[in-house]
């Protein structure tokens, strides 16, 4: 039995962030999670946005976190040491009978308190993006939209909250929360845990445990979003990230350039039953670019180097539940979490954990560690940097992933630092090994070598990312029977 | 093969990557005509073909202490089709011990057809 | 560090390239290679069929490149391993080769010509756009053959394989041989991409059903694969609702075409023929870049080695005769023209004063064509008529042009090589 003063379900971005908030305290902090790497749900297929905040109806707690959160990103990319670029956004209007949306829309952002939004007539929009549709009559241009890789900022408040102290359990999945004197006991594949307060940041399960404490029955819906990634050759198509006009099912599909210089057409949006449907379908594919092509002209769809699909935790009542679980006192619910999940992440971390300061008071911990350094990448290394990496170490001279010049030092870091990465996915997502046009056809056989020999095990027990997702299935001639 | 006594056989010759169509007319039994060959390695690739089809194996034989765990073998010429399976089984069992060379002999006679089997790439000591 | 010749990649291309060079007389060259050994892909490449034009034997993959790495060593021919060129610059005549290896780091070597050998990679899954989970178990063929061959592991068990280019066969039967089931070879097109003789000794021997005109339209298993799902396409290669087929299976391999790698290529800034995806040669194989030259798969991908150790050859040569300035005229390449079925020739133009007596012009035809005829014609004279029982995408064509009947005509604006049809059809 473990005794803890707060559990977190769920280490996505949401999780690590409100775990890092949560580490400045001076509590006892767990984190479980199913997968067996931070960074598994939500959060790891979406659009890598940090959205500007006109999109959410004002006085809304997504409205105020998402302003919030969007301020913050800036600082946070250098304190936590992650890809963020202010990119700007535009969001495009087709139509003349539109511009009344569009409008609404800028009034909206004004209110919540997005700073510099302008409408820009066809003429500015074609000069900042040469490539959108002629189609275009005005869009509404935010300066202070960005982007974001996803990985990056929830590998590093999740790394951040374990170096102070937070304890993260992985492959735990938690199945039955039951109340006790104190507060709750998690049942968990691996064991029990208690707690005083516990916040549940599952995701697209989030229903399942607020409901297993709560009079109150929630509904999370799994939204289902495919994506089209495209190489780097074009990553200069667009240069800020393009909306449409938003439609009932969220803010429609973006095209948009990546933190890291790809370019990525996405998402649809169906709504699905099955919180783990993380499956493409040629529908969906071909939906996605159509409609991406209504902004642009040319889409390169000639260039895609992968497709993926992501699950949003869409909740019925369309804001961010937050606080206090009705009946369920020290049961904090972080749920529905969909866009602009990630650019609150930050906001939404300070916000609970206050929450859980108003009823578990603490003082803040003197020990706090507030910076962080992410792996150092050859890929963005200047050439003087280069050099001194490599003569610092010269595994940085050894290139695993020619596509996107991921050397063996950087998978090296990745493996051993706090959190380090137990599986190729783990790998990829934090240095970007097999993220390139050859999706790991060079480098996963070196990756699965290194893991191994770094983590003790045989190359056979290297997965991809779950328990049963292995690589090898044996060695040569094992099917062969009998004997000549 | 009675249905085949008087019969029109195609083959597609594998001897080299040309790949040429071959045409066999049989007559009680025996070739009458071959035609579509390139060259005269094709009449005696489907000559063969009919009366005793040949291949060359290539596999792998596991390496002990080697810079590889395996090294690649072929057969040195080519083996009855229908000993394949077997000459697959001989190999299972073999380890040799690096360094081996191109042309090391990895199982003598294989399953009897004569023929041994032998390393096709250096594998130098781990 | 300054070279006068730098050739990039220490596969078949490379190794033959540098032989040919050293043999024309260049004494300063090195050789880059990324992996541990020279040799390249053929290292995994142990199946049999290399060498028949060169050696007039049929060898494996490890023995041809050995026969290669012989004459390096025994010529004492320079080269790294380990090594990577991270990037490509050209300065007037001078180019820049930024490399890195453990050993002695990052540094730029300045060459005065350069042979780029860097072979080809394959399509990923992504490139297909094949819907589904995204789970382990989805491979491409040449990481597969990787895997068994070089590491002695197996990545599954029972095997569905996408695309019938000569990989995907190759590893049907590898995979066969070192006890999977391999349950089917699928093939979009409606022929295949590969060896007609890989049909037959590979899926044909070992009762491997091929179906053409098919493809995977799902992929099941969210940790590992557990199915997938084929589908027969139509003839705009869509698929056909309803003729959908689920195979239980552990693995997908991936044979889908190959890529030329030239990223390095294109930081340079040279002129890239879309077809190919490789750099646009002239005669001598030199890209539009003075003194930069591509061979081997990088320029256009090959089914036989041996045209690849020709090729590479003849880039090793033009080079040494450039670093020598022997070349003799420099006077206007005539174009050359891919027309009515070819897709593309390498080279893509001839400089008549400076060809050698013959040149080897190399191509691939768009699509299957039975009794038809290659034409070669030049202002408005019809050079060459070939009869060709049957011409298809998956094996490369060649025609020869002869000096002596180019320097016939006068004032030649381009010479275009096509598909006479007799028939088309599907085979």
């Amino acid at each position: 039995m473990c005794m803890y003063d707060v559990i977190v379900i769920g280490a996505g971005v949401t999780g690590c962030g409100i775990a890092r908030e949560l580490s400045r305290y001076d509590w006892k902090v767990a984190v479980l999670e199913r997968a067996s790497d931070i960074c598994e749900g939500t959060s790891k297929a979406n659009s890598g946005i940090a959205h500007a905040g006109f999109d959410a109806r004002p006085g809304s707690l997504k409205a105020r976190l998402n302003v919030e959160g969007s301020r913050m990103m800036e600082g946070l990319s250098k304190e936590l040491d992650f890809p963020y670029k202010r990119n700007g956004s535009l969001v495009l209007c087709f139509r003349e009978e539109d511009r009344e949306t569009l409008k609404r829309l800028l009034e909206q952002g004004r209110e919540n308190g997005v700073e510099g939004l302008e409408i820009l007539e066809r003429e500015q929009v074609k000069e900042l993006e040469p490539n959108v549709s002629d189609e275009v009559k005005a869009a509404l241009y935010a300066p202070t939209g960005g982007i974001v890789c996803p990985f990056g900022l929830t590998i590093a408040l999740g790394e951040n909250a374990a170096v102070n102290g937070a304890e993260f359990f992985l492959n735990t999945e938690v199945r039955e929360i039951e109340k006790t004197g104190k507060g709750y006991r998690l049942l968990t594949g691996r064991g029990s845990f208690e707690a005083k307060a516990v916040v549940n940041a599952a995701g697209v399960y989030a229903d399942r445990f607020h409901n297993m404490v709560s009079p109150e029955k929630i509904h999370i819906i799994p939204r289902k979003g495919e994506y089209c990634l495209m190489d780097k050759k074009v990553g200069g198509f667009v240069s800020h990230t393009i909306f449409q006009l938003p439609t009932v099912y969220g803010k429609g599909v973006l095209v948009t350039p990546t933190v890291h210089g790809n370019l990525l057409a996405g998402p649809t949006a169906v709504d699905v039953e099955d919180p783990e449907a993380l499956n493409t379908t040629q529908a969906g594919i071909e939906d996605l670019l159509r409609r991406a092509s209504l902004s642009v002209r040319n889409l390169p769809v000639k260039q895609v180097i992968t497709s993926f699909a992501g699950l949003r935790a869409h909740e019925e009542g369309d804001d961010f539940i937050l606080g206090q679980a009705a009946g369920a006192p020290g049961f904090f619910d972080a749920a529905g979490i969909e866009s602009p999940g990630l650019t609150c992440a930050p906001a939404l971390g300070k916000y609970m954990a206050q929450l859980v300061r108003e009823y578990l008071p603490v003082p803040e911990k003197d020990s706090f560690v507030a910076v962080r350094k992410g792996i150092r990448g050859m890929a963005s290394a200047t050439a003087e940097e280069q050099k001194r990496l490599i003569a610092e170490n010269p595994l940085y001279a050894n290139v695993v992933c020619r596509c996107e010049l991921v050397t063996e030092g950087e998978i090296l870091d990745a493996i051993h630092r706090p959190l380090g990465a137990t599986t190729i996915d783990g790998v990829k997502r934090r240095t970007r090994a097999g993220m390139g046009r050859c999706q790991a056809g060079f480098c996963s056989p070196r990756t699965v070598e290194i893991l191994a020999r770094e983590l003790g095990k045989d190359a056979g027990e290297i997965c991809k990312n779950g328990e049963n997702s292995r690589f090898l299935t044996g060695y040569i001639k094992d099917g062969i029977q009998g004997e000549a | 093969m009675g249905e085949h006594r008087n019969a029109t056989r195609e083959f597609v010759c594998i001897r080299c990557p040309l790949g040429c169509n071959i045409t066999v007319d049989m007559e009680d039994g025996k070739i009458r005509e071959i035609t579509g060959n390139t060259c005269p390695r094709g009449a005696d690739y489907v000559t063969k073909e009919l009366t005793d089809p040949r291949r060359t194996v290539t596999s792998l034989v596991r390496i002990e202490g080697g810079e590889l765990p395996v090294a690649p073998v072929k057969t040195a010429a080519d083996i009855p089709k229908d000993k394949i399976g077997d000459c697959i089984k001989a190999l299972k069992g073999i380890r040799l011990a690096a360094p081996v060379r191109i042309g090391d002999v990895a199982a003598e006679n294989v399953c009897g057809t004569g023929v041994d089997v032998v390393v096709t790439a250096n594998v130098g000591k781990g | 560090m300054e070279k006068d010749l730098v050739i990039i990649g220490g596969g078949p291309a490379g190794l033959a390239a540098a032989i040919a060079a050293r043999e024309a007389g260049v004494e300063d060259l090195l050789v880059l290679e990324r992996d541990s050994r020279l040799g390249g892909i053929l290292n995994q490449c142990i199946h049999n069929g290399f060498g028949l034009h060169t050696f007039k034997e049929e060898l494996t993959g490890p023995e041809y490149a050995g026969r290669y790495i012989e004459k390096v060593l025994e010529q004492k021919i320079p080269y790294k391993l380990n090594t990577m060129v991270i990037d490509l610059e050209a300065e007037e005549s001078r180019k820049k080769v930024t490399v890195m290896n453990r050993e002695e780091g990052l540094y730029q070597i300045e060459a005065r010509a350069v042979i780029l050998a860097m072979g080809c990679r394959e399509r990923a899954r992504g490139a297909l756009n094949i819907p589904g989970y995204r789970p382990a178990g989805i491979y491409s063929a040449g990481t597969a053959q990787r895997y068994v061959n070089m590491e002695g592991r197996m990545p599954g068990k029972e095997i569905v394989i996408l695309g019938s280019g000569d990989i995907g066969l190759i590893m049907a039967r590898r995979m066969t041989l070192e006890g999977a089931k391999v349950k089917l070879v699928a093939e979009l097109q409606p022929y295949s991409g590969g060896l007609k003789r890989n049909i037959v000794q590979c899926l044909d021997d070992f009762g491997i059903p091929l179906k053409l005109s098919h493809t995977v339209v799902d992929i099941k298993g969210k940790e590992r694969v557990e199915s997938v799902t084929v589908a027969r396409v139509d003839e705009n290669l869509k698929p056909v609702p309803g003729s959908e087929e689920e195979i239980p299976c552990d693995t997908l391999l991936l044979s889908c075409g190959l890529l030329p790698e030239n990223e390095l290529s294109e930081t340079l800034g040279v002129k890239m023929n879309p077809v190919t995806g490789g750099p646009e040669v002239d005669e001598s194989l030199e890209t539009s870049r003075e003194g930069v030259f591509a061979c081997g798969n990088v320029l256009h991908v090959h089914d036989l080695v041996d045209y690849v150790s020709q090729e590479a050859a003849q880039a090793g040569k033009n080079a040494a005769a450039y670093l020598s300035g022997s070349r003799s005229g420099q006077g206007r390449g005539i174009p050359i023209r891919a027309v009515q079925g070819v897709r593309y020739t390498v080279p893509s133009s001839v400089d008549v004063s400076r060809m050698e007596e013959t040149q080897v012009v190399r191509f691939r035809v768009g699509n299957v064509f039975r009794n038809a005829a290659i034409e070669v014609s030049c202002g408005g004279k019809i050079l060459k008529s070939q009869k060709k029982q049957i011409l298809a995408p998956g094996e490369m064509e060649q025609v020869i042009l002869k000096r002596a009947e180019l320097e016939q005509i006068e004032d030649p604006e381009e010479i275009t090589v096509s598909v006479r049809a007799e028939s088309r059809g599907r085979d």
